[in-house]
């Protein structure tokens, strides 16, 4: 069997009896502690005061929220892949057709209720995905709080709220088509 | 009866008391807390981090817009607020006598020790008398020490050792392993550094020939600082050369006080990374408080002793040259109380020593102390004491 011969570094004796080893270290320590007083040098950043909003990634995995359409026309058909693919189960649907009186009446359902517990949501992005009608979107908000679990339920209101309105993508609901 | 009534001196009672409550509740005890804070400041700033600068007037919970930070310094009155609301909870398995008795231990001696060490020169009250104030007590200055005892370092090193006791109950008391470990490794710990630091301010008493911690400040007032010689009777060449045996007795003594207050690097017994906390592993509450306390407290402690002894305790640096040097009886209330500022702040920076190298070095293995105190310390402190008293004898003055 081979044997390995580790160097071990030879000490000096002021070395292995902490003299100089000492001064470098307080000298290592006193420089940062430098850096840091005077300015130089800047790692934690304050958080509600500063905020790194503006250098989120393009692929930034906030709220999900529901989008409408350039002509005001909620995006969500109601199909539930969203609730059914949600790993944490945190999306409650309820469709309703939607009446013929309506002037989007041929795009048959909406949802009645769109719940997205927050509690329970991982931010994974799979109802982004999954959405046939790209109706549904990850934002950029991150600071999801609430004092009570009530609270933090989203409802479809609350939803599109956060969502706002996604033109183009998915026409094929328009008048074009 | 009435003899025995006449014989007390009411004023001096009183004037102990106050210094009693001055020294102790108004100057230790918030800088013990303020030590904290400095600890986990200075820590953060070395590390690169920010540490509490938060904790403030909290104006928005009696509805006012902004809270006022002032640099995190209400963190001390936050941790402790905490610290008594928490549940205080005794185990099952623990001894109970002892498990209560031992952070007592570790307080007392702690606080205890602050007797002997003089916060500054005396205190001129005669100003009080244009006041409208009269009693004899007034004509005499006060001495700001205590108990201006002769035996100054025997009584801190005697009663600060005790302080070992309450380590030893609490990991004995707690009946787990964890705190047993720290409680053995913590005697043996004391006895190897004990030795070492009783040995190395032997060269300084056999320099000053006085116990008395008062006079020793007063002398190196007048004639420089142990470690700084510089003015009066300091700058003869005998005072120059054994200003050698000092340096190393100092080195000495300052390594031994950072083992003695269980501070990194000799911080075995508390060794987060191997024993959970040490002997205070099953303590909670205002229990651990006092643990905690009691140590920073022995560190305030140890840098008073070292101040005193090796960098002029009170004393301005080139006071006597410049004209604010310590005259008996006829020092002005504003120098009394420069001196006590004086004092304070070399205090401060000797706690900001501490917490520095505690940030610094890594931990010392166990044999690797031992071998530090038994090997090491102790023959340089021996020989030390030897080189201090031929240089004495032989040289000239």
């Amino acid at each position: 069997m081979a044997t390995v011969v580790v160097q071990r570094p030879k000490l000096k004796w002021h070395e292995k009896w902490f003299i100089s080893t000492l001064a470098k270290g307080l000298l290592i320590t006193l420089g940062h502690a430098i850096a840091i007083l005077r300015g130089k040098k800047k790692v934690t950043m304050q958080y509600p005061e500063e905020k790194w909003d503006a250098n989120l990634p393009d692929h930034y995995r906030g709220a999900p929220a529901l989008v409408t359409d350039e002509h005001g026309r909620e995006r969500c058909v109601s199909c539930q892949l969203c609730e059914f693919i949600c790993p944490p189960r945190a999306i409650t649907i309820i469709p309703e057709e939607i009446p013929s009186t309506d002037p989007w009446a041929k795009v048959e359902k909406r949802p009645r209720l769109f719940n997205i517990d927050m509690i329970r949501c991982i931010y994974c992005g799979m109802c982004e995905e999954v959405c046939p009608e790209q109706a549904i979107f990850l934002r950029k908000d991150y600071a999801i709080t609430g004092l009570s679990r009530a609270e933090m339920v989203h409802d479809k209101t609350k939803l599109y709220e956060i969502g706002g309105v996604r033109e183009g993508l998915v026409n094929k609901w328009n008048e074009l088509k | 009866m009435g003899s025995f009534l006449d014989s007390i001196n009411l004023a001096f009672i009183i004037a102990a008391a106050v210094k009693i409550v001055f020294f102790s509740f108004m100057v230790i005890l918030p800088m013990v807390a303020y030590s904290v804070y400095a600890e986990r400041r200075v820590s953060a700033i070395i590390q690169d981090r920010v540490g509490p600068n938060r904790t403030g007037i909290p104006l928005t919970l009696f509805g006012g817009k902004k809270d006022i930070a002032l640099a995190g310094l209400i963190q001390p009155l936050a941790d402790g607020l905490k610290f008594f609301l928490k549940e205080d909870f005794t185990p099952a398995h623990v001894k109970k006598f002892y498990y209560w008795l031992a952070p007592a231990l570790v307080m007392v001696p702690a606080m205890m020790t602050a007797a002997v060490v003089p916060f500054g020169s005396e205190l001129d009250l005669g100003w009080l008398a244009k006041l409208g104030v009269e009693g004899a007590w007034l004509h005499k200055p006060i001495k700001l020490v205590i108990a201006d005892l002769n035996v100054g370092p025997l009584y801190i090193f005697a009663i600060a050792s005790l302080g070992v006791y309450g380590i030893v109950l609490a990991g004995w008391s707690s009946n787990s392993k964890y705190p047993f470990l720290g409680g053995v490794r913590s005697t043996s710990q004391m006895i190897s550094y004990e030795i070492a630091l009783g040995l190395s301010i032997i060269p300084v008493l056999m320099i000053f020939g006085d116990l008395n911690l008062s006079k020793i400040a007063q002398y190196q007032d007048k004639n420089g600082w142990l470690l700084l010689p510089l003015w009066g009777e300091g700058l003869t060449f005998k005072r120059l050369v054994l200003w050698i045996p000092i340096f190393i007795s100092f080195i000495i003594f300052v390594v031994a006080m950072f083992a003695e207050t269980n501070r990194a690097p000799f911080d075995l017994p508390e060794c987060e990374t191997e024993l959970v906390a040490g002997y205070h592993t099953e303590y909670s509450s205002m229990k651990f408080a006092l643990f905690f306390m009691g140590e920073y407290a022995a560190m305030i402690i140890g840098s008073g002793l070292a101040v005193t002894l090796f960098l002029g305790g009170w004393s301005i640096p080139f006071g006597a040259p410049l004209g604010l040097g310590y005259v008996e009886g006829a020092t002005p209330i504003w120098l009394g109380l420069l001196h006590i500022g004086c004092f304070l702040a070399k205090v401060v920076c000797f706690i900001i020593f501490f917490i520095w190298v505690r940030w610094t070095l890594p931990r010392f293995r166990y044999d690797q102390l031992m071998k530090l105190g038994w090997l090491v310390m102790f023959e340089l402190a021996l020989a030390n004491v030897i080189l201090t008293a031929a240089l004495i004898v032989w040289l000239p003055n």
